[in-house]
């Protein structure tokens, strides 16, 4: 959407809160699944879709195939050693605003598989917003996860969202350049480093919470 | 002009003929692969010169996984395999390290066994119906099937406690014995099926549409399909009446009165047939469990094997030390190997269980029967339209973490 | 019970199939007849295991298959096994034989030693053979000579090293991060 770009650049000092809610309600009511159901909280995620726990009543209506077409990515299931590139590559192409779910203990941090070829949690390869724990997690906590998700697309700015053009999103990430962004390994009193570069995909430096 | 000059070389027209075969990446995230499958479609305008799958995609090292783990640990793995009959996977591992201890199971563990993988047998055929009419393009099945499946996981759920990974065998019987007022809910799920089958029947069978785009299609003779390590429905679709529950026994199977559907065209319309009448041979099967369940124990009697009774253990000394003594070495099982298949809801699911002695196996093999049946993919494809493809693959009814591994 | 049964009283079409041999017998006989391809019989767990050396295994295959009497026309598993870095011979390879007209089941194996991977394919034999040994060439780098397509199959094309071989870490040798 050209408004994000339109609007941080012509207003910049200007608050944007009420646009804000009305964008967010927007995109947090009709958030498109892309289908990236790889193993058994795939079909945990299928009986979401089903008539008991029906995920359409909460705007995510259709699963869509393209990622070009989708709002999230709900990544269900185990991430192996060949499916990580694939994986990130269906993550680039999808067009901002883009949030991710990592649904399961396989997706979350590699699950009973702490092996050769499994990769140990799924944020290795793209930025996660919600982590579901589970093996499989049960149809509500997927629900529950995404109107998380919904109150966090909530808090959000639109400025935070620039679309940003595909060759310039795959060009700025080299893979095993990125420095460990979340805070965990850092002590107390320490800063995370500053990056060398910029990051095309404001995902990971959206300002508001 | 020179904006002609001016022409990047990429846009200009040359005088070459076309190529007239084109390959195109089908997947691995497809909405209609059944998982993360991706097949190389060497394709001529429409038609499918050669198919080939590349697997690897759900790879997950648990054969690896299974020699660092004690025997009961494994049994959790084993869901995660076929992870749309996760009883069968774990009936299959179990019995096969049964076998390598010799000891017997008791009576009404295996009968409420035989119901229970009957039950996932027909939640199983229910998401191969949904997700098959679904790419083909009936929507509305799937949205039936998995109704119809969400009574089954309750009832897997009231037993186990999981709905999808139960893990509710053990070796030398079950985890523990069913709750109250299970047979009461399963013959309620009993009166309700064969009516919501009729419905699938009405949705699916007489649908001319459906019938075009599977009969025909796919086609594999019984030389070809036995030559090629097919088992299970497709073998059956193709007129060859093989079922291992009835070629080697398990579990009770030959005391059980039950038809093996067979069908001769050997095409995907044939497979579908032969699985709805599969699901109802599984209803039958499920009637005739439930009125042979006796009270008794669900557990064998070898102390050091099974996990004693929480009341023994608490009142016993040397309950308590077998109790503790299994969960903290495991069972020393003697050397030897064993190969036990079943009859999975995709075909023959066979164990290779290699022991050198001590608590943890030093192999475990797991022949998936999804693994071989696709490996027939290419053969049954040649020569059929891309929308084939799609209709082929479900009618293999391939389960992604059972190839994988 | 836990052993798998003979079909003389399970299967109800069997009364016109005389069930002539078990796999003990066949084996016996095999070695009565053809002693080069054996090298040991083991009859445990209800189960017969014959130990074939690795140049005849092409050969015991396909007469197990093409004999009438014998008809074991379905390969239902070709796995291997590694026994260690330090036993000798290291690789064992299971064939798992059955008859889809007799019902009965057999176990071939070959053992090879670590310097020489090299076996003969029986994808000539049964095409089920093909995907089969490309697995365990994957995992574990015994190499099938003859075999039409000889590549990995589960672990990604550019892996190093042989995944279910006994001296390759669980973990693997370091951890996959884009991060």
């Amino acid at each position: 959407m050209g408004l994000e770009n339109v609007i941080a650049e012509a207003l910049p000092e200007v608050l944007t809160t009420r646009l804000d809610s009305l964008i967010n309600w927007a995109r947090k009511s009709s958030l498109w699944p892309a289908t990236f159901g790889l193993a058994c909280c795939a079909i945990e995620m299928m009986n979401v879709t089903s008539s008991r726990n029906d995920l359409a009543r909460f705007g995510a209506e259709v699963f869509r195939a393209s990622p070009r077409q989708a709002d999230v990515m709900i990544v269900s299931g185990r991430v192996s050693r060949k499916m990580a590139p694939v994986l990130r590559r269906i993550y680039d192409q999808m067009p901002e605003p883009k949030w991710v779910i990592s649904m399961g203990a396989c997706a979350t941090s590699g699950g009973v598989f702490d092996n050769y070829a499994i990769v140990q949690g799924v944020d290795k390869v793209v930025p996660v917003d919600v982590y579901i724990p589970g093996c499989p997690p049960r149809p509500e906590m997927l629900i529950h996860a995404v109107m998380m998700l919904q109150d966090k697309i909530m808090k959000e700015s639109v400025r935070d969202r620039k679309d940003v053009p595909d060759q310039e999103a795959r060009e700025a990430i080299t893979p095993g350049t990125l420095p460990v962004t979340d805070g965990s390994t850092l002590r107390p009193g320490e800063k995370a480093q500053p990056l060398p570069y910029t990051i095309a995909s404001t995902h990971e430096k959206r300002r508001s919470f | 002009m020179s904006a002609v000059a001016n022409i990047p070389p990429q846009f200009e027209i040359v005088d070459q003929p076309l190529d007239s075969q084109m390959t195109l990446s089908m997947g691995p995230q497809h909405p209609s692969t059944h998982g993360v499958l991706r097949l190389e479609l060497v394709l001529d305008g429409e038609m499918v010169v050669k198919a080939t799958p590349d697997i690897g995609y759900l790879h997950t090292g648990m054969e690896k996984l299974f020699e660092y783990r004690k025997y009961q640990q494994g049994i959790v793995i084993t869901d995660r395999m076929d992870y749309l009959n996760p009883l069968g996977n774990n009936l299959a591992y179990v019995m096969a390290v049964e076998k390598l201890l010799q000891i017997e199971i008791p009576e009404r563990a295996q009968v409420i066994r035989v119901m229970m993988c009957e039950l996932q047998r027909i939640a199983s055929h229910l998401v191969w119906l949904g997700t098959h009419a679904l790419d083909i393009g009936a929507m509305t099945v799937f949205f039936y099937c998995f109704r119809e499946r969400e009574k089954i996981m309750n009832l897997v759920e009231a037993a186990s406690g999981g709905r999808l990974t139960p893990s509710y065998f053990r070796v030398g019987g079950l985890m523990m014995d069913l709750p109250a007022g299970f047979e009461r809910r399963v013959q309620q799920f009993q009166t309700d099926f064969p009516q919501a089958l009729d419905e699938f029947n009405t949705l699916v069978t007489g649908n001319r549409i459906f019938q075009k785009r599977t009969q025909g299609i796919g086609y594999i003779s019984a030389e070809d399909a036995i030559d090629w390590g097919l088992s299970g429905p497709i073998l059956r679709g193709s007129g060859v009446g093989l079922d291992i529950r009835r070629a080697n026994p398990y579990t009770g199977y030959d005391k059980y009165d039950f038809e093996i559907p067979v069908e001769q065209d050997g095409d995907v319309w044939a497979r579908y047939l032969v699985r709805m009448r599969e699901m109802r041979e599984s209803h039958k099967i499920v009637q005739q469990a439930l009125s042979r369940l006796q009270p008794g124990r669900v557990k064998a009697d070898a102390p050091k094997v099974v996990l004693p009774d929480r009341e023994a253990m608490k009142t016993h000394m040397d309950a308590l030390i077998h109790h503790f003594l299994l969960v903290a070495e495991g069972v020393d099982v003697p050397p030897g190997e064993v190969y036990h298949p079943i009859e999975a809801s995709k075909g023959e699911l066979g164990v290779y269980i290699k022991s050198t002695g001590g608590p943890k196996p030093a192999r475990v093999h797991f022949r998936g029967p999804s693994f071989v049946n696709l490996s027939a993919l290419p053969h049954m494809s040649r020569g059929c339209m891309v929308a084939d493809i799609v209709a082929i693959i479900g009618s293999l009814d391939i389960v992604l973490g059972e190839i994988d591994r | 019970m836990p052993e798998l049964q003979q079909p003389e009283n399970s299967n109800p079409k069997s009364s016109e199939r005389v069930v002539s041999q078990t796999p003990s017998q066949i084996a016996a006989a095999l070695q009565r007849e053809h002693p080069e391809w054996v090298a040991e019989v083991i009859t445990a767990l209800g189960e017969t295991t014959v130990i074939v050396p690795r140049g005849h295994i092409v050969e015991a295959c396909s007469f197990l298959k093409s004999t009438p009497g014998l008809e074991f026309n379905l390969l239902s598993d070709l796995c291997g096994f590694d026994r260690g870095p330090e036993e000798e011979p290291r690789f064992e390879v299971n064939y798992h034989l059955f008859s889809t007209t007799k019902y009965h089941r057999l176990r071939l194996k070959a053992l090879l030693n670590e310097e020489d991977t090299h076996l003969s394919t029986v994808t000539a034999v049964w095409r089920t053979a093909n995907w089969h040994e490309r697995e365990t060439y994957d995992l574990f780098g015994i190499i099938f000579d003859g075999h039409p397509d000889l590549r990995r199959i589960l672990l990604p094309d550019d892996w190093q090293g042989h995944a279910l071989r006994k001296d390759f870490p669980l973990r693997g040798y370091e951890p996959y991060s884009l991060t």
